[in-house]
């Protein structure tokens, strides 16, 4: 049954990637120019390279056996050079990736710590003032738009207070070699004098990023507990345990929290792949070094090649993240497994 | 466990934190200078971009002589001393000795800089045998374009310590191109060493120079990095560090400024520096540079080939109106092609005035009366000679509607926009040029030459025998007063023929922080961050 399920999931994954891959490969035609120099990247001037460029797309036969050489190449890494840099795409995608993954991992991570305690909170004390504080706060975090958010963050602590920087990931004088991709991981193996400023400083970097990026999924996660708490506080077995003599926190800690949790634990999975979406444009205001900075630099300058591979590398990682949320919920829910039919 | 994790936590973290005095150590470990774009190349021989040269060529590299900013006299930098022969036709240099090549991950040299390297500098621009001549499409820009390449006959190596430069015929300005930032010295032995191992591609990218500075990392749209060079023959070099930040925004260049993030900004724009100027903390500087901002029609494209839709254009548009939504008062409106500082400018007095019933007269007679569409390409960076290109174009935009032109405004990343204008695939950019050296060829070669139209520098693919010949006769002559009778005529033909219109002349400005000291601004040339140091 477990083993049905995880192979329909994959089914779904692969029907998803193979969809998202026509659609990557057609864009290379709906772009404008020329479809050949879109798809490698090479803008081919001589005839000699414009011949070897055919032959290897398979440009002169029919569209689907181009399209089974686009995928054969996808597979292989080769996902055409950047016309703004003349780099591998696939290459560029993997050095970047890491830190637009860095960004999103810490702020999903302040959000589930922020988020659920404060959620249990404001349900413990329904229509009290603690809970009634929190839901006006959480409206107003979840309305505002984040570029605003991070603009005011910027006016108030980096230009005003001179607290926090406005770039980067760290201060450029630390030459940091590039091991693993996420930053504080790389300080702490490398070896140097100034290993402890360095970490400091990338924490100082890191933090309006992060609080950022974290603010739409901690209201949504706020919410969504205090919800979930709500309900399973008003079902049976509660009303029993209290009519039994329970005490609120014995209620909560005992009863509650495990049922009502199993439901957010769905939600932070989901929230993943909002926060991938979300880390550009938090990329963008802070000038942080991660893909989807990239993404829209390459928009600017019309690289059609990095267009296609970062959106099919962004798009790849959200499905895939959806999938691997939806699996790990399942195992702590059982009952969703009789589901007959994925969903994305 | 949870205690022990805990435990281990926070011993790392407090393990992580260091003491007072390495905090002050580290302070003076480098600097950060916040440029404008990413360098197109690390051997300036193949580029005239800016940008570039700000970033490598004084840094880098040495160039044999250089020129005194105030006297305008030659320096000797590589070479000690220099001599030219009776009838202008040879000029022997005295080289320095004990001056080393860097030392880096990729190249140790074994020898000192001698005769060898100025003949493999030099002999690649016009030497077809040279290994190096054909790497990177044998495109020279600066040196082609005032024909440098055609000028040298030989060179010949006397000594071990002595070079002499045979020329097909005497130039006044080749000396003066010998002190540009283009000039500079590359290593011989680097050179075949890549060769032996057949990576000559990487020989513009991989840079091995005598200058303070020696190259460590690139990444594009994010840094370069460079470390001091312990063997600098000079002086002492300060600062153990220098790192290009590379922040294509304007507005993010200042931002990080106020926030420290930079130590010194490339082109401030003057509509940010009074916030700069509000703060203690932070030092604006001014100084006049020879330079020209200006409007380039694709002159072999129509209508742009007609010269009355180009008179039309220039009278269409409003010029004072950009010195006040585009300078802020920081420029001169141009009169010539050339600054006023030059001593060769000349004003002309028929440089077209605003005036749209003019323009719109001219386009009935160009055959155009109800106008026509056109792009205008806007740098996308601020520079020297046009601090915003966008917002110019956009007054442009404004202007030329009413008279009936259509303008569509294209912006590319800038080393994209530099090789597509050099491919001319435009019908008209807002471009300029500051200066290398005081010589008034300067202006003229690079920019409206024949042969700098075939290495994409002429931007308004202009090629006019008559106006190459003024050039040629005044460059073979020192005599001041001959010289400056034929570049009077040269800009009063710019003028008539218009392939460009001349529209501004900007101030160099550049924001360091307080404790920054050590750069010096130079009314030409890139920017030397030698003498920088943080006090």
């Amino acid at each position: 049954m477990r083993l049905d399920y995880i192979l329909r999931r994959i089914g779904l994954f692969v029907f998803m990637v193979l969809m998202l891959s026509v659609f990557t490969f057609l864009l290379s035609f709906l772009f404008p120019g020329d479809a050949l120099s879109n798809l490698s990247g090479v803008p081919s001037n001589n005839f000699a390279q414009h011949t070897q460029l055919e032959d290897k797309y398979l440009y002169n036969s029919n569209y689907f056996m181009q399209y089974i050489a686009f995928l054969g190449r996808i597979l292989q890494g080769d996902w055409g050079l950047s016309f703004a840099s003349g780099d591998s795409v696939f290459s560029q995608i993997l050095d970047l990736i890491p830190a637009t993954l860095e960004l999103s991992i810490y702020a999903l991570f302040v959000s589930v710590v922020i988020g659920v305690p404060t959620g249990i909170l404001a349900s413990a004390y329904y229509k009290q003032w603690p809970d009634k504080l929190i839901s006006s706060t959480t409206m107003i975090g979840y309305s505002m738009p984040i570029f605003w958010l991070a603009l005011l963050l910027i006016m108030l602590f980096s230009l005003q207070l001179g607290w926090f920087p406005m770039s980067g990931r760290m201060s450029l004088l630390y030459e940091i070699p590039p091991t693993t991709g996420f930053i504080l991981i790389d300080i702490s193996l490398a070896s140097f004098p100034y290993q402890g400023m360095a970490f400091i400083d990338a924490l100082h970097h890191l933090t309006l990023p992060t609080i950022v990026l974290a603010m739409y999924p901690t209201t949504v996660l706020i919410r969504f507990t205090r919800e979930s708490m709500l309900k399973v506080m008003d079902q049976n077995f509660i009303k029993t345990a209290r009519a039994k003599g329970l005490n609120r926190r014995q209620l909560i800690m005992h009863h509650a929290l495990r049922n009502a949790l199993l439901p957010v634990i769905k939600q932070i999975g989901l929230q993943f792949s909002t926060l991938i979406t979300l880390a550009m444009i938090t990329e963008i205001i802070f000038s942080w070094p991660g893909i989807g900075r990239w993404l829209i630099d390459s928009i600017y300058q019309r690289d059609y090649p990095a267009i296609q591979g970062g959106l099919m590398a962004v798009s790849l990682f959200i499905i895939f993240a959806t999938i691997i949320a939806e699996l790990i919920y399942t195992l702590f829910d059982p009952l969703s497994r009789n589901q007959a039919h994925g969903k994305v | 466990m949870h205690k022990l994790l805990l435990a281990l936590l926070s011993t790392s973290l407090i393990g992580c934190i260091d003491s007072k005095e390495e905090i002050l150590k580290e302070k003076n470990q480098g600097l950060v200078y916040c440029a404008e774009a990413n360098p197109v190349s690390f051997n300036p021989q193949v580029t005239t971009t800016g940008s570039t040269i700000d970033i490598i060529a004084n840094q880098l590299y040495d160039r044999l002589i250089s020129i005194d900013p105030v006297t305008a006299e030659f320096q000797s930098e590589l070479a000690t001393d220099w001599k030219t022969s009776k009838d202008g036709k040879s000029v022997t240099f005295t080289l320095r000795k004990g001056v080393k090549f860097h030392t880096t991950a990729y190249f140790t040299p074994s020898r000192d800089f001698n005769a060898d390297d100025v003949i493999f500098t030099f002999s690649r621009l016009f030497d077809v045998y040279n290994p190096y001549h054909f790497i990177g499409d044998a495109n020279y820009p600066y040196f082609q374009s005032v024909g440098i390449d055609q000028l040298i006959r030989k060179i010949v190596r006397v000594s071990d310590y002595q070079v002499r430069f045979e020329l097909f015929n005497a130039e006044s300005s080749f000396l003066a191109n010998m002190a540009t930032d283009f000039a500079v010295v590359l290593s011989q032995e680097y050179a075949m060493q890549l060769k032996a191992s057949e990576q000559t591609n990487l020989f513009d990218h991989y840079p091995v120079g005598t200058g303070p500075y020696i190259y460590k990392e690139y990444r594009r749209d994010h840094l370069v990095r460079f470390y001091k060079n312990p063997a600098y023959w000079k002086h002492d070099v300060v600062l153990e560090q220098l790192v290009y930040d590379i922040t294509p925004n304007g507005t993010t260049r200042i931002a990080k400024m106020l926030t420290k993030e930079c130590d010194v900004t490339a082109h401030p724009s003057s509509a940010q520096l009074s916030i700069l100027a509000q703060r203690d903390d932070i030092n604006v500087e001014k100084e006049t540079n020879l330079n020209i901002g200006y409007w380039a029609f694709n002159t072999e494209r129509p209508p742009f080939d007609d010269i009355r839709v180009r008179q039309a254009l220039a009278h269409a548009i409003d010029v004072d109106k950009i010195m006040q939504a585009v300078y802020y008062g920081n420029g001169i409106r141009a009169q010539s092609i050339l600054p006023p500082t030059s001593w060769a400018f000349e004003p002309q007095a028929n440089i077209p005035n605003f005036d749209p019933a003019l323009a719109k007269k001219l386009l009935i007679e160009a055959g155009l009366p109800n106008g026509f569409n056109m792009n205008i390409w806007a740098m996308p960076v601020s520079r020297i000679y046009n601090p915003n290109a966008r917002k110019m174009a956009e007054l442009m935009q404004s202007d030329l509607r009413k008279i009936g032109v259509k303008v569509s405004i294209i912006e590319y990343e800038w080393n994209t926009f530099i090789q597509r204008v050099g491919e001319h695939r435009h019908d008209s950019v807002l471009l300029g040029w500051a200066a290398d050296t005081p010589d008034p060829d300067n202006f003229f070669s690079p920019l409206l030459s024949c042969t700098a139209t075939f290495s994409g520098k002429n931007a308004a693919n202009w090629c006019n025998p008559q106006f190459d010949s003024l050039l040629n006769q005044a460059l073979s002559t020192t005599d001041i007063a001959m010289r400056k009778q034929y570049y009077d005529a040269a800009q009063s033909m710019i003028i008539n023929e218009l392939p460009l219109i001349p529209i501004a002349h900007g101030m160099r400005f550049q924001a360091s922080s307080a404790d920054v000291e050590g750069i010096t601004l130079g009314p030409f040339g890139a920017i030397s961050l030698a003498n920088a140091r943080k006090k």
